[in-house]
């Protein structure tokens, strides 16, 4: 049965997705201000799993804001282990998935990589710059830790790969909202929808858009073929200019509220 | 077989390669694997690759015996000339084959990073022979010491894009030109300047620069009556003039020999680590996050290398060696005085591994053939300056 290989973050998403609801995934870059504070404050504004990013020196999927935010947390001389650390001294009623670059993991090494985050309650990992095809070793060690590792499926994908794609990701199955990196947009692509719609025709599991879902409208456009959104860059750049834990908790309900009452 | 041969299926040379990229690139790649495979078999397009080289790159370049400078170090230098190759480095011979590329894959556009500059000047030329839309990505820090190729580029008609973010040279310019390409792969092709980034391109740009070893491998054999020589060094930035070197002479007895400036020495400092497409050797701290390169020259500023001379150097079929910026300085100038050629910063680590090692590493006696990669009048200001203050 599926369900029985389940890690905890597929299992709270689609239990979640079964009963009606859109899922919001709220994306905070951790080591930059009161980080641990945001998440838990977007946990309270209804996000139903948090996506944390380790930063890194050279993220290649991620536009001027998250990289700006990425750029402070490194100066103030964070560490992956550090940060660990600083999620295992707190607890969290949604899971959270760290999202962050290959060599971070390499430089670990996967089984310590994913030891570490199994002991610190993370339950998934994202890393834009590991796609299937090098993926082997890295989901094999998250595998035997109980962690979730998403995949990430783009507009360009071709529909073989989107397949298998699919089966290999586990959590939930990344659509990537458009043909660029991260970053703030005035509207929704197309091709935001249309991931959504070629990704459902191969999988069951949670189907989550995200790059470019900017706007509470923006959301509940996705959602209607979507089984929720990410949303990154808008939420980080209410950060930098100063929002603080509260901004991101105000932010975050507004798209809590427009995906419930849609 | 050849050592310097076809990588594997996963772009991989030992475990060295591979197609580190978000999944929005990966089908960019494969068809540029599948177009570069075909167009290089295909003799009318290596047709159009040599002819365009020869009639308005100025190939054959020449080798040419270094005798006042051999006499003084007791070794027989032999200096291949790609500094005499249009747009004064070896970079043309790259971009030629991969503006062609871009054109038989139906793209309009062409981006790349630069460091030096010299490779933004060359994909700049072949935009402009070729009729192609071209945008350069270039470090903030690398804006400064090289205005001079930034005016070239423009006056070729590229635009510039000036780099902020992080430590804002080269390796800055190649994720910002990964982050545009994602978003544009459609109609550009990123025209990557070394044997570095995802599968297929250090094997693709290896390729396009092999015609400088097959070319010295001829010309040495005639200078030597028919022999080869004791050594075969070329410096190291991503390690493009270094790999089309190596490829003509991998598979003779020659020793190889590639020299990395000091502060951007991967092979003899760093680990292997993943960044900018690929596995390879790359200076890192202590959790992974990717160091900034230090040298004087731009061109080598890149805290990483290509994937092949990781693994040239893990079986030991290449050594790798560094030179520092006070070596360098010394070595351009020797050049200069004593044979009449100004080179570039970057040939001239590998000049000044050379004259410190005659005698030493290389025994006197021995015959070394090394890889002028470019002309000096990019640096003839920041030299100027430099020595100004210090002598
Ligand atoms: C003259 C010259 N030589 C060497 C290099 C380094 O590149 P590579 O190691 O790929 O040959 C550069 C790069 O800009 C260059 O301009």
């Amino acid at each position: 049965m599926a369900n029985e290989s389940m890690g905890a973050l597929e299992k709270a998403l689609t239990d979640k997705k079964n009963s009606g609801r859109k899922l919001l995934v709220p994306y905070i870059n951790a080591g930059f201000g009161n980080w641990v504070e945001a998440i838990h404050a977007v946990i309270d504004a209804g996000a139903d799993a948090v996506e944390v990013g380790i930063p890194f020196s050279d993220p290649i999927m991620d536009g001027p804001i998250i990289q700006e935010a990425s750029q402070k947390a490194l100066e103030a001389g964070v560490t992956p282990a550090g940060i660990l650390s600083d999620l295992r001294r707190s607890s969290f009623e949604v899971p959270l998935a760290v999202m962050t670059y290959y060599n971070i993991v390499h430089h670990a090494g996967h089984d310590r990589f994913a030891k570490e985050l199994a002991e610190c309650g993370v339950a998934g990992s994202i890393i834009p710059d590991l796609q299937l095809d090098e993926a082997g070793e890295w989901m094999k060690s998250a595998r035997e830790n109980g962690i979730d590792n998403v995949m990430l499926a783009a507009p360009s994908t071709s529909p073989e790969r989107l397949r298998r794609l699919a089966d290999n990701s586990h959590g939930f199955v990344y659509g990537v909202g458009l043909m660029g990196v991260t970053g703030v947009r005035n509207s929704l692509a197309e091709s935001a929808s249309e991931i959504a719609r070629r990704l459902k025709e191969y999988t069951s599991k949670p189907v989550l858009v995200g790059v470019g879902v900017s706007t509470a409208d923006q959301a509940i456009q996705v959602s209607r073929i979507a089984d929720g959104v990410i949303v990154g860059s808008a939420l980080v750049r209410r950060l930098l200019a100063g929002g603080g834990p509260q901004g991101a908790f105000d932010f975050m309900s507004e798209f809590r509220k427009a995906l419930d009452d849609k | 077989m050849s050592i310097m041969g076809a990588p594997s299926a996963s772009g991989r040379f030992g475990e060295y390669g591979g197609r580190f990229v978000p999944e929005s690139l990966i089908p960019a790649c494969f068809k540029l694997e599948e177009a570069f495979t075909q167009a290089w078999a295909d003799q009318e397009f290596t047709n159009e690759y040599h002819r365009i080289l020869t009639e308005y790159g100025g190939r054959p370049t020449p080798v040419t015996e270094l005798r006042r400078l051999s006499e003084q170090l007791g070794i027989r230098v032999l200096l291949k000339r790609e500094d005499l190759a249009h747009t004064g480095s070896h970079k043309i011979n790259n971009v030629i084959g991969q503006a062609l590329l871009t054109k038989r894959m139906g793209k309009t556009r062409m981006i790349a990073e630069t460091g030096a500059g010299q490779h933004g000047v060359a994909t700049a030329t072949a935009a402009a022979l070729l009729g192609l839309d071209c945008v350069i990505y270039m470090g903030e820090v690398d804006v400064a010491r090289q205005a001079l190729n930034v005016f070239r580029m423009k006056l070729l008609g590229a635009s510039v894009v000036s780099v902020t973010s992080g430590s804002r040279t080269l390796k800055d310019a190649i994720n910002e030109a990964m982050r545009e390409w994602v978003a544009s792969v459609e109609s550009t092709h990123y025209c990557i300047g070394s044997v570095m980034g995802p599968h297929p391109y250090p094997f693709m740009v290896r390729e396009f620069q092999r015609i400088i070893g097959d070319e010295a491998v001829v010309q040495a054999g005639e200078i030597l009556d028919g022999g080869v020589p004791d050594y075969v060094v070329a410096c190291v930035g991503g390690g493009s003039n270094a790999a089309g070197t190596f490829a003509g002479f991998v598979d003779t007895p020659a020793k190889l020999v590639g020299v990395e400036p000091e502060g951007g020495a991967a092979i003899t400092h760093g680990i292997p680590g993943v960044v900018h497409g690929m596995r390879s050797n790359l200076l890192q701290d202590d959790v992974g996050q990717v160091l900034e390169a230090y040298s004087i020259s731009a061109g080598l500023d890149y805290p990483g290398v290509g994937p092949e001379h990781s693994y040239l150097s893990s079986i030991g079929r290449a050594a790798y060696a560094t030179a520092n910026d006070a070596e360098v300085l010394n070595a351009l100038q020797i050049l200069s005085r004593l044979e009449g050629i100004i080179p570039a910063l970057e040939p001239a680590h590998a000049m000044a591994y050379v004259m410190r090692e005659a005698g030493k590493a290389i025994p006197l006696g021995s015959t070394v053939l090394v890889t002028m990669s470019g002309r000096g009048d990019k640096d003839a200001e920041l030299v100027a300056r430099i020595l100004g203050e210090t002598s």
